[in-house]
């Protein structure tokens, strides 16, 4: 009875989320904004040459991913301090792993959104050939995506109620989220250049056990990092 | 500091700005974790029971605590599903507190005094068994200072506590059954009712226990 009531908060707080940010159209254009001009600039800095642009791709790609990703994750949180909504939030009967799972899950659906976008703008800007085992590439996307959110959903939480938490949050967030991103490219990399060598295999494993090491801690520790 | 609220009592809680009585306010509302003593609501331990004690525990801050791009009837509606309370009630609490006009309309736009009036419907909405009130009165006028001592009449009658931080007595009138008064974290002048513990340790605090409110 009781983790039907946390799955109930759960969807209630995945819903709130969502429609706050697609209500404030400032939130998601902006984040997928970054996203874009983060890869354009990649563009720019490897010139012309089409094979510098594949090989550079998939780093290109996930690098713009983590940063527009801490503008959204930042937001998350900024939705709950304005008005001291946070407050309210705590307030309720409940475990508080519940409000973390609704934030994750709403910030995954966010990231993923976001992904898509700058995907499109990847494919064609880097000229990158999609492999026909694309939905495989999905699924190894995802994987990094899920690392990066419950790491980005975690630390946002921490760094909420600092003044500082613009600095703070990218401070804390980037060196844990070193073995996520390394994982991605490679097993990205590797995809997308055919995986000749099978190389992929051994990072998609790495990743997913760095996702479920992460989200396992991260929903063990929420509880303590909200608290003031 | 040592008090007791009974069940069915309101407790005035006076005193200079930074003496300690919104940090009270939010150790009892598991906000905050107290350093040293005890706390205990409805018997239920603050520190070590925080879900149960906020199955009781209605606060009302000084912020608002709502999404400013929702609507109304969506706030209510979001707090309602948190809470577990159907949803049926909330056009009842939004007519209460004089908000028929403006359900679908988002927060964004609203007053401030309409803001607390909304406050006031989820805590409509909630029926706490204690009510916790942080300067409940700003931003209200006459009519929305009627509407919330009505409530905490209300509330009282049906043997529920509440604990109200305030600066100006007048608009409690009628409504405050003592006042507290708090100086640099602790209880001066207390009445005989605070000297009255019950037997616990010169730390603990008590709101409603048993029959009553704060411990």
């Amino acid at each position: 009875m009781a983790f039907r009531d946390d799955v109930r908060r759960i969807r209630a707080i995945v819903w709130k989320d969502l429609t706050t940010e697609r209500r404030s159209k400032a939130g998601f254009n902006s984040v997928a904004s970054l996203g874009v001009t983060i890869l354009v600039l990649f563009g720019f800095a490897l010139g012309p040459d089409a094979q510098a642009l594949r090989d550079a791709a998939a780093g290109a790609l996930w690098l713009a991913v983590l940063f527009a990703g801490v503008l959204a994750f930042n937001r998350s949180y900024q939705v709950e301090l304005d008005g001291g909504a946070l407050e309210a939030l705590l307030l309720y009967p409940g475990a508080r792993w519940a409000i973390f799972a609704g934030k994750l899950i709403a910030n995954l659906i966010f990231v993923t959104a976001m992904l898509v976008i700058v995907v499109a703008v990847g494919i064609v800007l880097f000229q990158v050939r999609v492999p026909e085992q694309w939905p495989t590439l999905l699924g190894i996307m995802m994987l990094g995506v899920v690392g990066i959110v419950a790491l980005g959903t975690f630390y946002a939480a921490m760094s909420s109620r600092s003044r500082a938490r613009e600095v703070l949050l990218p401070l804390l967030l980037y060196p844990m989220l070193i073995p996520v991103l390394l994982a991605s490219m490679e097993a990205t990399k590797a995809f997308l250049n055919g995986d000749l060598l099978n190389a992929s295999g051994a990072w998609v494993q790495m990743l997913s056990l760095f996702d479920v090491i992460f989200l396992v801690a991260t929903f063990l520790a929420f509880e303590y990092v909200i608290e003031v | 500091m040592n008090l007791q609220v009974r069940a069915g009592e309101m407790v005035g809680l006076l005193g200079h700005n930074g003496c300690g009585k919104s940090t009270f306010m939010r150790i009892v509302a598991t906000l905050l974790k107290a350093s040293a003593g005890d706390c205990f609501v409805y018997g239920s331990n603050v520190k070590t029971e925080g879900d149960a004690v906020r199955h009781h525990v209605g606060f009302f801050s000084h912020v608002p605590g709502l999404y400013d791009d929702l609507s109304a009837r969506e706030n209510l509606a979001f707090a309602a599903t948190m809470l577990g309370f159907p949803e049926a009630d909330i056009d009842a609490a939004l007519e209460r507190v004089g908000l028929t006009h403006v359900t679908n309309e988002r927060v964004r736009g609203f007053s401030a005094g309409m803001q607390r009036r909304l406050s006031l419907a989820r805590l409509i909405l909630q029926r706490p068994r204690l009510l916790l009130l942080d300067e409940p009165y700003n931003n209200l006028d006459v009519a929305g200072i009627a509407l919330m001592n009505g409530f905490i009449r209300e509330l009282n009658a049906a043997g529920g506590a509440a604990v109200v931080v305030l600066h100006d007595l007048v608009p409690a009138q009628g409504v405050i059954d003592r006042t507290v008064t708090i100086k640099e974290g602790r209880v001066v002048v207390p009445t005989a009712d605070d000297l009255r513990h019950d037997g616990a340790s010169p730390q603990a605090i008590t709101l409603p226990a048993g029959a009553a409110g704060i411990s």
